[in-house]
């Protein structure tokens, strides 16, 4: 009887709800689709984690009602097709004071240290729609730094790239961030960074004036410019450890002497090599400080 | 249904053991990871909807009761048996290569992250009919495709009986949607995991 009454109410189940399971794609099916991009489009996504990269093709796939020829077709022979698959399998969730104790960590441990340059730039990698770029904003003009700070903020997506640019956040979006920046130990309100639209908050101007958002692809592009904070969070979590290692090179050189790296709160160096050319200033919280230039 | 002899030689045959629930299902699990025994030789991954503002205390808890090594996932870990893996708050978790987990951002499913859907999803692609699913107590309908799809790959799963659930919603949604092999009382999962 209870089982027939649930029965009933499962009949509400809407499709958007419901988790992506299609027709899974083969390993060779994946393999031929990541060597048609890199042939094709030129991005390579051969060292990406498989798992997570074949539930966002499958997901494309879904949304796009379409199987796996169909795909390559598009993916061959539509070229306003590739901009939508790469904004669909890059993952652009993302919060602001995402992780409040990371906040915190780099309010008390590093920003004392920054706070001796003469400039302080920062590089947020893999930036998304902005929200980390401007959490490190505030937390510099809290600590009053912002007005010699200049923060980079690159993704290999240009359209999540100009959402950054305009700083601009749904209420709802914005009660999640407000709620993170409680967390991170500040006394201040988040609103008060926010000019208030319809159903949007947008980031106050002076906080977009020290900022620059451009694309940056991790994988094919070099250093462009020397940084004394890198942020690179949860971008890793979808790379191999061969990738990360590269990546990790980059970051290296990207970085002034004692310049800090902060990866995700789940994101650790394991690389021989890297461990030791970072020093670690907080395990739990993933922050690293180059060493040994 | 009941304890059988099939349904023992494949709990016996599995290499990993999947715990899945929501809402209602912290007391039963917690049992299950109390009466681990070392030397039990299969990997245990815990996916539990939990808030993300509390991100310690779960492994705290179960940690104080667990006789096997027990860790909260990080990004790459490896997969190894006799050891008890607990899915972090606010990504989702996946299988590699069938040997280590990667994390993911991505949206929430069924407003939850991590989802049990997305580690069940992943461990049928990636172990086929090496796994023994069970799914518990929970008031959404996470979990259910998940379920499917480790049945569909041979995997033995176990939903719950939605009478001795705290909250039926979960696990029943799970037989509805046929993706379960055996439906058990509670004492029965125990006493199945003792064999």
């Amino acid at each position: 009887m209870r089982l027939q009454a649930l029965d009933a109410r499962l009949k509400f189940v809407t499709i958007l709800d419901m988790d992506v399971s299609t027709e899974s794609l083969t390993a060779g099916q994946m393999a031929e689709l990541i060597d048609l991009v890199k042939e094709v489009h030129g991005f390579d996504f051969s060292d990406y984690t498989k798992a997570s990269l074949k539930r966002r093709i499958t997901r494309v796939m879904l949304i796009k009602k379409t199987d796996f020829y169909n795909l390559k077709h598009l993916l061959i022979n539509e070229p306003s097709f590739f901009q939508e698959f790469l904004e669909e399998i890059t993952v652009n969730v993302t919060e602001m004071f995402r992780d409040p104790s990371f906040y915190k960590a780099l309010n008390t441990q590093v920003l004392p240290y920054l706070s001796s340059y003469n400039h302080i730039k920062v590089w947020s990698a893999g930036c998304s729609s902005g929200e980390e770029a401007y959490s490190i904003a505030i937390l510099l003009k809290e600590a009053g730094l912002y007005e010699k700070s200049f923060i980079y903020g690159t993704d290999i997506n240009t359209v999540v790239l100009k959402d950054a640019r305009k700083g601009i956040y749904s209420l709802k979006n914005i009660k999640t961030h407000a709620g993170n920046y409680q967390l991170s130990g500040t006394n201040a309100s988040l609103s008060a960074y926010f000019t208030s639209l319809y159903d949007a908050a947008a980031i106050q101007n002076e906080l977009r004036a020290n900022t620059l958002f451009a694309v940056h692809n991790l994988i094919s592009d070099t250093v462009f410019n020397e940084f004394q904070l890198i942020i690179c969070r949860n971008v890793f979590i979808y790379f191999e450890t061969s990738l990360q290692e590269k990546i990790l090179e980059l970051f290296y050189n990207s970085l002034c002497p004692f310049g800090f790296l902060c990866l995700g709160s789940k994101e650790t160096i394991r690389s021989g090599l890297f461990k030791t050319k970072f020093r670690t200033i907080n395990q739990k919280e993933n922050i690293y400080q180059k060493i040994g230039d | 249904m009941g304890i059988d002899e099939n349904i023992i030689e494949r709990w016996h045959n599995s290499g990993v053991l999947l715990l899945g629930g929501s809402a209602g299902s912290f007391k039963p699990i917690l049992q299950v990871v109390r009466n681990l025994k070392p030397g039990f030789n299969k990997a245990v991954i815990i996916i539990i909807h939990r808030n993300k503002d509390f991100p310690s205390e779960i492994e705290k808890l179960f940690g104080g009761n667990c006789l096997l090594p027990l860790m909260e996932i990080s990004d790459k870990d490896k997969i190894a048996k006799n050891t008890v893996y607990i899915a972090p708050a606010n990504y989702h978790t996946l299988i590699e290569n069938g040997d280590y987990f990667s994390l993911d951002v991505s949206e929430a499913v069924w407003h939850s992250k991590p989802a049990i859907d997305v580690t069940f999803e992943s461990a049928a692609d990636e172990y086929k009919d090496h796994c023994t699913a069970i799914l518990f107590s929970g008031g959404n309908q996470d979990g259910a495709h998940g379920m499917l799809k480790l049945r569909e790959a041979g995997s033995l799963t176990i939903a719950q009986h939605p009478d001795d659930a705290e909250m039926p919603e979960m696990p029943a949604a799970a037989i509805n949607l046929n993706g379960v092999d055996y439906v058990l009382r509670t004492a029965e999962i125990f006493e199945l995991l003792n064999k």
